[in-house]
């Protein structure tokens, strides 16, 4: 940290009695300006022209007209939201799914990453490893058609081990049961990203001093002590950076999985934020009240993200924002 | 007795997790592979683990002969290479003017970059925006909307961070232009990091079918392979009689007769998951990378 501050002095400082004027160091450093203004309009076009679209939840859009020829109708659309049940139950699922998401998805890897850093065989570790990486490659749409037969009813193995196991007389339909929805689309998430979300952590772990370990052992610590009093600690500041990573993630709150997975039957359940404006915003061409909802989307994450941060900060002393 | 210290149970326990772990992983995708190679007539039997009890490659054949297949195989494939070009490059340049600590307009380019993650239109915004830029019906909207991303810039950015600047000021000296710095003397020397970037972007593009389904839905020129099982699959597991039964009678009574949607449905999932199990093995290395610097740094 030290040398690039040093480094970034020493470019940045100007030879004395040689201030340039701004336009003089533009024309000097054109070539980094033309590498990188043109992504910066780009981002500008995709990015920030479409927050400009909000202003379409407080009109009733209609496309082809020019922006101020609009009728303005300032909160209806949002008041007729708040009138609508369903509105109510679509949020229920969109908050619990996300919350689920983030304890499951950030203390799981940890976990796994833990116990793989405490497997001595090499080569055994190594192909867990490997094997564990593979499902992040795989989209969505494959994961849904998986998960969809290792749960189905005729000769899916979790009904069959069930089954053979005594656990369950008969077949369950996981699919077609509304409450369990919300625990498929954690688990089929954990499934998918685990291995995956480990990595970091895996390269903290060899990160360790192994004379603690040593010195523990000496002091007669079991490896549970081990875990707790020094791979953990050890990797704190990857922990704290991985949380901040993923309460920054609440902000886009997914709808691929709940799109792939949910069917008519659990549509009380799997419906969230996204997926209720794109039916009403695009498959209804409702544009305006789609806008509505997926404003409210917005400050749904928002407001997850506030209060995630607030406990972040008091018990890890520590600021996302 | 050794076996029941507190030690020996500890990694009794943990090799039973790690165990499980794996199977967990791995059976989903060796069921799929042997259910895709087996007789589908045979398969509707059940009891097909992970080896095939009639092995065939009727299945493959089959989903070759669909024309929407293949021209879906054709557009991811040339979406996954443009796209990956196209965002490898722009997170290079963007990255290279971030890690200048001299360049002047850095600061306003790199808040510009931030902010977009934490802030979307959102999907309807998004969407008019598409209407509006004429891109929906087109190959382009696939590659275009994402082309510039914060969080990959971040990543190459950070290991440009650790190259010697003198490096660049020899350069200079030599009368070597900052493009030519960046093209000649940056771009080789960031091979690791680039490729983490190729790989995230082409794993992106391959695995894309919500734009598919929001933008070029209607234009079967420009469906995708991730779209096309998208629609089988969501067609059988709502119990219709869609996409797959369709499937069948473009291909004709003898397909029809000898397919079933089950096999049809795994046979194609094989077929997209197949190219990124080939690589990834080659390219862990350089991911398990990537992904470490990129998270330490942000």
């Amino acid at each position: 940290m030290k040398l690039t501050k040093k480094k970034a002095h020493s470019v940045a400082a100007v030879p004395l009695g040689q201030k340039r004027s701004f336009w003089q160091t533009v024309l000097q450093q054109r070539y980094l300006y033309a590498m990188s203004l043109p992504f910066v309009a780009w981002v500008f076009v995709f990015n920030y022209l479409p927050l400009f679209g909000w202003t379409m939840a407080f009109q009733d859009y209609r496309p082809g007209l020019a922006f101020f020829e609009q009728d303005w109708v300032g909160l209806k659309h949002f008041i007729e939201l708040f009138q609508d049940e369903r509105f109510y139950l679509v949020l229920r699922n969109t908050l619990v799914m996300s919350i689920l998401g983030l304890l499951v998805g950030f203390t799981f890897p940890i976990l796994f990453a833990v116990l793989l850093n405490e497997a001595r065989a090499k080569l055994f570790k190594k192909t867990v490893q490997t094997v564990s990486y593979l499902p992040h490659f795989v989209s969505w749409v494959v994961v849904a058609g998986i998960v969809t037969k290792m749960l189905s009813v005729d000769g899916g193995i979790v009904n069959e081990i069930l089954v053979a196991t005594g656990a369950a007389d008969k077949p369950i339909q996981f699919m077609t049961k509304g409450e369990w929805f919300w625990i498929i689309v954690t688990l089929a998430d954990l499934w998918k990203e685990m291995g995956w979300n480990s990595i970091i952590f895996l390269a903290a772990m060899a990160g360790v001093d192994p004379q603690l370990y040593e010195a523990a052992k000496v002091d007669g610590a079991s490896r549970w002590r081990q875990i707790w009093h020094i791979t953990l600690p050890g990797i704190r500041p990857t922990i704290l950076v991985v949380l901040i990573l993923s309460i920054g993630s609440l902000m886009t709150i997914g709808f691929e999985k709940q799109f792939l997975l949910g069917n008519p039957t659990v549509v009380n359940y799997s419906e969230v934020l996204d997926l209720y404006a794109l039916n009403y915003g695009i498959n209804l061409s409702r544009f305006s009240y789609g806008t509505a909802i997926g404003i409210f989307n917005s400050l749904v994450a928002i407001i997850l993200l506030f209060i995630a941060n607030g406990i972040f900060k008091r018990y890890a002393n520590q600021s996302v924002m | 007795m050794r076996f029941l210290t507190s030690d020996g149970l500890f990694n009794v326990i943990n090799y039973c997790f790690l165990t499980i772990v794996f199977l967990a992983t791995l059976y989903p995708f060796l069921n799929v592979l042997a259910i895709s190679l087996n007789d589908s007539t045979d398969t509707v039997r059940g009891g097909i683990y992970i080896w095939p009890r009639e092995w065939t490659l009727e299945n493959y054949r089959t989903i070759f002969q669909y024309d929407h297949l293949v021209t879906g195989f054709i557009n991811s494939v040339l979406r996954t290479i443009i796209g990956t070009v196209l965002g490898v490059f722009s997170s290079a340049m963007v990255a290279f003017t971030l890690s200048r600590a001299d360049f002047q307009g850095r600061k306003f380019v790199s808040t510009t970059l931030v902010l977009t993650l934490y802030f979307t239109g959102g999907l309807i915004p998004g969407y008019m925006l598409m209407r509006e830029l004429n891109l929906i019906n087109t190959f382009w909207v696939y590659v275009l909307p994402g082309m510039v991303n914060a969080f990959h810039i971040i990543i190459v950015r950070s290991f440009m961070d650790g190259l010697p600047y003198s490096l660049q000021e020899s350069a200079k000296m030599d009368g070597a232009n900052d493009f030519t710095i960046f093209w000649r003397i940056i771009m080789p020397l960031c091979t690791p990091v680039l490729a983490t970037i190729a790989l995230f972007v082409a794993v992106g593009q391959w695995n894309a079918w919500f734009d598919t389904y929001l933008y070029n839905g209607s234009n079967p020129d420009l469906t995708t392979l991730q779209y096309e099982l998208m629609k089988i699959l969501q067609n059988t597991t709502m119990g219709g009689s869609g996409d797959a039964n369709a499937y069948r009678s473009i291909s004709g009574e003898q397909a029809a007769q000898t397919v079933s949607p089950e096999s049809i449905k795994m046979a194609i999932s094989m077929v997209t998951v197949v190219p990124i199990l080939l690589v990834y093995p080659f390219l862990q290395r350089f991911f398990v990378q990537g992904m470490t610097l990129g998270a330490v740094k942000s």
